[in-house]
């Protein structure tokens, strides 16, 4: 197991002791992703928008508005994990499902990256796009202060 | 996502206030005069987003005489560190449950 936090993505691997198609449909089938992520109306087809949804909390309805991105059986899955009404007040990510043959099984790779790199076309004649920002930003956070 | 990530968040949700932060970041303590010179917009817009960035914690004024001088405070971030580690640990938590399911399901 390795997480790894950076103001920009979060990474998550772990080596799993089964075949990557099994695998692969406890990450793509609606019912079994439930039982271990968030009640969801996912569909295995690029473009598909839904939603998962969490408990509601004091800041945050609960819903995770989503669109299939990639797909690419066995191997990758990409959706958006978008939360709140738009992109100046809410977070829009990517989350990158990556799934790897090995001897004993298959490595799970979750990456879920901080901000799109299409986010900056919300901010249209901007000066300083949130890629930028977060990349200073993880400079002066590995600074002393 | 916490209340106060949520307000660094919204704070930094403008580019024009990113752009200030990254530039008393990279330069030190600056007045508003120095700041709005770089900035492209007026004063009083460059002084109305200072102090949302104030309030979001993420930076610092000082007053010498009739200047204010204002200096970027890394500190303030911590919230959206926080949130990212919450991320991670949702995520965590999220895979145990993966390898559970799995374990039970057909081969």
């Amino acid at each position: 197991m390795n997480a790894e936090a950076t103001s920009r993505t979060l990474v998550i691997e772990r080596e799993l002791p089964h075949p990557p198609e099994k695998v692969w449909r406890a990450l793509t089938d609606s019912a079994l992703i439930s039982q271990w992520l968030l009640q969801n109306d996912f569909q295995p087809s690029v473009g598909h928008q839904f939603k998962f949804r969490a408990p509601p909390m004091p800041q945050w309805n609960g819903i995770v508005d989503c669109e299939v991105l990639e797909l690419e059986q066995h191997r990758r899955l990409a959706y958006s994990w978008n939360v709140g009404p738009d992109a100046a007040q809410g977070i829009r990510t990517v989350v990158t499902w990556t799934l790897t043959r090995t001897p004993g099984g298959v490595l799970l790779r979750m990456e879920q990256s901080g901000f799109r790199a299409d986010q900056d076309a919300n901010y249209k004649g901007a000066s300083y796009g949130w890629q930028r920002f977060m990349a200073g930003l993880e400079r002066v956070l590995s600074q002393p202060v | 996502m916490t209340q106060l990530a949520d307000s660094v968040f919204r704070s930094l949700s403008d580019p024009t206030r990113r752009g200030l932060l990254e530039r008393l970041t990279r330069h030190g303590e600056q007045t508003v005069w120095m700041l709005t010179r770089h900035s492209g917009v007026s004063q009083p817009a460059v002084s109305k987003h200072l102090g949302v960035l104030k309030r979001a914690g993420l930076v610092h004024l000082r007053h010498t005489g009739r200047e204010t001088r204002y200096s970027a405070h890394p500190q303030g971030l911590a919230p959206l560190i926080d949130w990212l580690n919450a991320y991670a640990t949702f995520w965590n938590d999220r895979f145990d449950r993966l390898e559970s399911l799995l374990k039970g399901m057909e081969p």
